[in-house]
């Protein structure tokens, strides 16, 4: 089966605009995507029919709250493949997910002299965590190096790994240049010096299959919005075992079973780690959103999107002063460049005029920058709705904006 | 010699000219920042700095004879063209016409509206970081 680009066009409504005069050619999603009618229809049906505190109203749209909500709790973790819905936890974001394993796992388990393994190519919500863990604690973060591709060093990253290594919180996808981590091997590795893993699946979770127990990660973290769905709502996965072993995060209702002035006990997981209401309308337009995917289905979405990809290469690669940024063998539809002799926030701000949505800048991931020596970069990032034709636009007008300073 | 007021004045109907394009006017503007004269390299430190999100400003400024002369750079071609049109209203004059000054040719060739909402703060650091030069030789002189 192959992408209907045009119905699944259909599908968006925000698609069908004019920006500056232009048809809009939305290509910042990795920055956020854009939601489907069935989202939007869900949020507004929840308020209008629906709206209600959850799992503890006694009354019916309480109840028609609960079920919704919990039913999105069993939607994500067959679509990651957990073994049970207990272990998929609701967070805030990606950020917020891994902050929650780096207070409550890291504060328990790391000590001084311990080691945390990430990489280079890290968004800074996978670093800064680990460095206020590390100030706390006294252990290490060591930094697994990239090649000029923007690929891991296999042999560096084996060297780094050790007894002293108890957590490797590495990204499944990077953001800013979109190079696949080799995560099943890292996990296999890591596992055999008795290291647990976080996997960032921020970027991953929508264009390639994420199976946690065939990968067998530790944690997995990721964000809603990024996937077709609400904003404001992320999702933290972990073992059972780790995660029943772990402090609560947040203190406050929900996350309790019994409070009293000299002692408070602590619900079960998932609850424990849910303090207070959640997201409850953005987790129920979650379900549509994740039904869309797998409907559509990863294959087809990450066929269609990696010839999108193959076509925008395809299109600049002989173009003057058009250096690409990031060329590992494995990607996903990320294409991360720079224009020799201008600033990626002046490209950026041309093809807005033109009615193109892009990211320019250090994406986040400064480190990765700074080992590049740039000061950032432009990113165009596709999504299934994206076509060939939009690419062809994107890629006339970066042409037109090269040839400015590189006659 | 023409007022703050002329100049502005003329600035809106060059970028009248332009019209609607965006893009045009953008390239405008990229155009105007090579007329910039070059920036003192001895001045190309982080004190002289205003720092925005994506593009980085380096101004710096100097009284002759009762009027302010400002040299300023940037790494990014847009913001270039900016300071251009600033330095075009506000060099050469008076510590007290400065402070004066009310720019209003930004809004009038819908500035805010091309640019968005990061180099639009960029813009008002910038504009800020004049008039507080412009104070600073206005108190020197009454001092």
């Amino acid at each position: 089966m192959f992408i209907q680009v045009n119905s699944i066009r259909r599908l968006f409504p925000i698609l069908h605009q004019e920006v500056n005069g232009n048809p809009l050619i939305y290509f910042d999603n990795a920055a956020t995507t854009q939601k489907p009618q069935a989202v939007l229809d869900t949020l507004t049906y929840y308020y209008e029919k629906d709206n209600s505190n959850i799992h503890r109203g006694a009354h019916t749209l309480a109840d028609r709250a609960t079920r919704q909500f919990e039913e999105t709790r069993e939607s994500i973790r067959s679509f990651i493949g957990a073994r049970e819905s207990a272990e998929i936890i609701f967070t805030r974001g990606t950020t917020e997910s891994i902050n929650l394993v780096a207070k409550t796992y890291g504060a328990k388990y790391l000590q001084k002299g311990d080691e945390i393994l990430i990489s280079t190519l890290e968004h800074h919500s996978n670093i800064v965590p680990w460095q206020m863990l590390c100030d706390q604690s006294g252990a290490i973060l060591k930094i697994i190096p990239i090649s000029d591709t923007g690929e891991l060093v296999w042999e560096e990253f084996e060297r780094l790994l050790n007894p002293k290594t108890k957590l490797v919180s590495i990204v499944h996808a990077s953001n800013a240049l979109g190079t696949i981590n080799p995560v099943k091997k890292i996990i296999e590795a890591a596992h055999a010096v008795g290291a647990k893993v976080l996997l960032d699946g921020a970027q991953s979770t929508s264009h390639l299959d994420v199976d946690v127990q065939a990968l067998d990660c530790d944690f997995l973290v990721f964000s809603a919005h990024k996937l077709y769905g609400p904003t404001g709502l992320g999702v933290l996965y972990g073992k059972r075992e780790l995660l029943e072993a772990m402090p609560p995060f947040l203190g406050g209702g929900e996350m309790i079973r019994e409070v009293t002035f000299e002692k408070t006990t602590y619900n079960t997981i998932p609850f424990k780690f849910e303090a207070g209401t959640p997201s409850i309308a953005e987790v129920i337009a979650f379900k549509p959103a994740l039904d869309f995917i797998t409907s559509t289905g990863k294959a087809n979405i990450h066929r269609h999107e990696n010839d999108l990809l193959q076509y925008a290469v395809e299109l600049l690669h002989d173009v003057k002063g058009v250096i690409p940024v990031g060329t590992a063998a494995e990607k996903i539809a990320v294409f991360s460049f720079n224009i020799q002799s201008m600033h990626p926030f002046d490209v950026g701000q041309l093809l807005d005029a033109k009615g193109i949505a892009v990211r320019t800048g250090h994406h986040c991931t400064q480190p990765l920058m700074q080992r590049l020596g740039l000061e950032g970069t432009v990113r165009a990032s596709f999504a299934v709705y994206n076509t060939r034709a939009e690419v062809e636009v994107f890629a006339q007008a970066v042409a037109k904006i090269a040839s400015l300073k590189n006659k | 010699m023409s007022t703050i007021a002329d100049i502005q004045n003329e600035i809106v109907a060059e970028f009248e000219i332009l019209g609607e394009d965006r893009e045009s006017t953008i390239f405008y503007i990229m155009e105007l920042g090579e007329t910039l004269e070059p920036y003192p390299e001895s001045f190309r430190k982080e004190e002289y700095t205003i720092q925005g999100c994506q593009s980085k400003v380096w101004l710096v400024a100097e009284e002759q004879g009762g009027k302010v002369i400002y040299k300023a750079d940037s790494n990014t071609d847009i913001t270039k063209g900016l300071i251009s049109l600033l330095i075009r209203v506000l060099n050469h004059r008076s510590p007290k016409e400065i402070l004066n000054a009310d720019l209003d040719f930004i809004p009038r060739i819908g500035m805010g509206n091309i640019l968005g909402s990061q180099r639009s703060n960029g813009l008002v650091a910038m504009i800020n970081q004049m008039k507080r030069y412009a104070l600073a030789f206005q108190n020197k002189q009454n001092a």
